[in-house]
């Protein structure tokens, strides 16, 4: 930093304030409260939401004019306002100044390989420990290197003006640690700048058997994908015998220039990609139509299995027999009251079944109700009618997004548990063992520091001081 | 014997400790120490085997591969974790250090917990995972979350026990600050113990408990008279701790604990729940999020409050490292950062949501 008030131009004011901490202080607290008040008012819905949300707070009649207020703010979308961003850029900001104001001083640390220490150096150093052997100082060194290593030291012998003095450290680079973690934000802030610039986030409905050559954004707008995409086929698998959803599937497939390039299988949390689009499935939905189709798969008694596609109303033959079917009644989620009525207890496919009348020569022969969920409904008097699907009927939720940034932010994330983890668990450690000859014997003295860890630190020392005098 | 049965009694037993560690700090009966060491330790293994009996019994249920049937799904059992994860920092520390006089301090905030589970009517039912939680991720991510939890409420303790021994004005701050912040806990201990004696708590979520149970017989009484007795009495507790609080301090100064030390144990406490809450709370969270949703940060109630968080203890790190705090200061910040915490957990998924929503669920 420069310490020289006087020669300070704007260019130096600004720079200090853009490397000090205070300032990183300042905007983490202003991005907290501020987020803080992101958290309540909630974030891009209609106003009324929120108008009732500060009716809550603030009473009936002040809620419209703080709503106003907090809109006109960009409160209600604060998180893609252009002051939020500018707190982030300001935060970005100081984050490289600071780093690049204090790198050079740090840098020449970890460049610099440990150095004899000079006598008031050696004294200046508080933990100190004293050990004497016998034998002359060419016995020793040798095993003064023995026990560093067996401590997991190098150590190296310097003799300079007829002082001798051992020399050890270990992660000098471990210094560097608080900046990797600082270039991590930097690099994560990035990508998601990239991911803005260059991505999309859109979604897209698809019904069954239809096909799509766009996704929409949040507020309608198309974005062509550059190739077409067509729901096969959607299905909730739920637990037995319960209404919660076990899994969500798609049948997805990608057709390009007419041909169909990839078909995949996407569940939550195994989404597809191609082309750097990818596609999660995220919600659903059920919207009857006449247009759908009923599949079974009849097998008559004595007789080979069948697969029937009708539908709704339309009669369909049992081959090999003289009976015939026609589809008379559907629920997506057939229930049974306390009082035996059938009933429908949902809007979506929780349990579906169908109600198939079947005829023998034209005349009304039986009829019954087959659910999908349950294998047991599938028997009747002529064989087994197994209702397969209503296939249709139901369109898949997907969340379309293209971000070229994303893997900058997964770069970012592990460059910042490297990082992290050498900042708070590794250290700088520095052993100096000065070594001088006395009558009959030899006498080290052991400095040492280390910039944290310090109690991990004392227990290799103890360690040293044993393997030096023999006592291991 | 299930799972509940044993967790059961490591309820029972944690509270036991609890108030064994609190007699151990006030008579200094060595005889005490021991039991409440002994029964924190039985009450530990008795909640590992309930929690690998539950581990189990999930499987059997859920059947989709021993990983994804951790049971760390829901808010019960991801607080019983927490309390978890706590008792061992705990140990690992009384082990370490050789005193036990952290008990008193560490064991109460299991207590809490343990008691706003059982009060709180928390299903305790196990439910197999809906899709969006069926990923290896979320197991890395819930358990390094509240392995960070935990050792951020330790941070939180030992700081409090700082300003306890070292605040030495009583019209100072740092002694207001503390003697406050336990009257705050003693009186929220207290008055879930009132909503668990005088009403019949039914209800089906925690966050129609939070809405409707919690502090009810007290605080948010619909009488204006209960209320006020509740907050003369709030006042009352917080004048006891702010007059008698000197003694806590001599007591906690007779077991050789310096301000050196906790200082110390603070900040270790936050230097390794900090990198842990950053990985597995923040960035797998994301990965998570993004393998979901394909939006790894979408700025929720949620996300938002982790990245307080994380500034409040990034804020923590750099007044210490950089500016050379140390003192009652870098202790109040480690409280706040545990504050923080507990809204980041509890507040967004009980108050947050339950402010957006608009009755349509109740």
């Amino acid at each position: 930093m420069n310490k020289n008030k006087e020669a300070q131009g704007p260019v130096d004011n600004v720079w200090n304030v853009f490397s000090s901490v205070t300032l990183a202080v300042v905007v983490f607290t202003i991005i907290s409260l501020t987020s803080i008040v992101g958290t309540i008012i909630e974030q891009q819905v209609e106003p009324e939401r929120n108008i009732k949300l500060l009716a809550k707070l603030f009473g009936d009649a002040a809620a419209p004019g703080i709503y106003r207020l907090l809109d006109l703010t960009g409160f209600t979308d604060m998180f893609s306002s252009w002051w939020f961003m500018g707190l982030l850029f300001i935060f970005a900001a100081n984050l490289i100044i600071c780093s690049i104001d204090r790198l050079p001083k740090i840098w020449k640390i970890v460049k610099t390989p440990i150095s004899t220490l000079g006598e008031d150096q050696f004294k200046a150093i508080t933990s100190r420990q004293e050990v004497v052997l016998k034998g002359n100082a060419e016995k020793t060194e040798p095993r003064v290197i023995e026990a560093l290593k067996k401590i997991g030291y190098q150590g190296e012998i310097r003799k300079e003006g007829g002082t001798t003095q051992i020399c050890a450290e270990k992660g000098r680079y471990s210094r560097l640690g608080v900046y990797v973690t600082h270039l991590s934000i930097l690099l994560i802030l990035l990508g998601a700048v990239i991911g803005m610039k260059f991505g999309f986030n859109g979604s897209l409905n698809l019904m069954e058997g239809t096909t799509s050559a766009v996704a929409y954004k949040g507020n309608g707008q198309k974005i062509p994908l550059g190739f077409e995409i067509r729901c096969d086929d959607f299905d909730v698998g739920f637990y037995p015998d319960s209404d919660r959803p076990k899994e969500y599937k798609s049948w997805l497939t990608v057709i390009e220039g007419g041909r169909e390039v990839l078909k995949k299988e996407i569940e939550v949390n195994s989404p597809l990609t191609y082309k750097g689009i990818t596609f999660y499935q995220s919600s659903f939905g059920f919207e009857p139509n006449r247009n759908a189709i009923f599949k079974f798969a009849i097998t008559p008694a004595g007789g080979k299995a069948q697969d029937i596609a009708v539908k709704f109303g339309e009669s369909f033959a049992v081959q090999g027999t003289n009976i015939t079917g026609e589809v008379s009644d559907f629920s997506p989620a057939l229930g049974v009251d306390p009082s035996g009525n059938l009933f429908t207890y949902a809007e979506s496919m929780n349990n579906p079944a169908v109600f198939v009348q079947f005829y023998e020569a034209g005349k009304p022969k039986f009829k019954q109700w087959f659910l999908k969920r349950y294998p047991e409904t599938w028997k009747t008097q002529m064989g087994t009618v197994e209702f397969k699907d209503l296939w249709g009927v139901q369109y898949t939720g997907l969340q379309v997004r293209k971000d070229p940034g994303v893997w900058i932010v997964y770069l970012g994330c592990i460059v910042m548990a490297c990082g992290l983890y050498t900042a708070f668990f590794m250290s700088h450690a520095r052993i100096w063992i000065s070594i001088r000859e006395e009558k009959n014997s030899t006498k080290m003295t052991i400095a040492s520091s280390i910039n944290k860890n310090r109690i991990a630190f004392s227990r290799t020392l103890d360690r040293l001081v044993k393997e030096l005098q023999g006592k291991s | 014997m299930d799972s509940s049965f044993f967790f059961g009694v490591a309820t029972i037993v944690y509270i036991l400790a609890m108030v064994a560690y609190i007699s151990y700090l006030a008579f200094k009966n060595s005889a005490i120490g021991v039991i409440a060491t002994t029964a924190t330790v039985v009450g530990f293994v008795s909640q590992t085997i309930a929690f690998g009996m539950r581990w189990k019994e999930f499987y059997e249920i859920g059947r989709m591969g021993i990983l994804r049937a951790i049971p760390l799904t829901n808010l019960y059992e991801s607080l019983v974790f927490f309390v978890w994860c706590l008792i061992l920092g705990y140990l690992v520390i009384e082990w370490k250090y050789r005193t036990r006089s952290f008990g008193a301090f560490i064991t109460p905030i299991a207590g809490i917990t343990l008691a706003f589970i059982s009060i709180a009517g928390v299903s305790t039912e196990i439910q197999p995972l809906v899709p969006a939680l069926q990923s290896n991720w979320l197991l890395a991510h819930v358990t390094m979350s509240f392995i960070s939890y935990a050792a951020f409420a330790i941070s939180c303790a030992t700081a409090l026990m700082y300003l306890a021994v070292t605040a030495d004005k009583r019209n100072g701050f740092p002694y207001i600050f503390w003697t406050v912040t336990l009257a705050i806990f003693i009186a929220s201990f207290i008055a879930m113990g009132f909503d668990f004696v005088t009403l019949k708590v039914s209800a089906k979520s925690p966050q129609a408990f939070i809405q409707n149970y919690l502090f009810k017989a007290t605080f948010r009484s619909g009488s204006g008279f209960i209320v006020g007795a509740s907050s003369i009495a709030f006042m009352a507790i917080a004048f006891v701790a702010w007059r008698y609080g000197f003694h806590l301090r001599k007591i906690i100064t007779t077991f050789s604990l310096t301000p050196d030390m906790l200082d110390d144990l603070t900040y270790k406490a936050i230097a390794v729940g900090f990198p842990v809450f950053t990985l597995g709370g923040l960035i797998f969270g994301a990965i998570w999020a993004d393998q979901a949703w394909g939006k790894y940060w979408s700025w929720d109630p949620k996300e938002t409050w982790s990245l307080i968080t994380w500034f409040v203890y990034a804020f923590y790190l750099h007044a210490r490292h950089i500016r050379g705090w140390r003192g009652s200061k870098i202790a109040v910040l480690a409280v706040i950062g545990f504050a923080s915490t507990i809204f980041t957990y509890l507040g967004v998924n009980l108050l947050l949501s339950g402010l957006h929503s608009y009755g349509s669920m109740q």
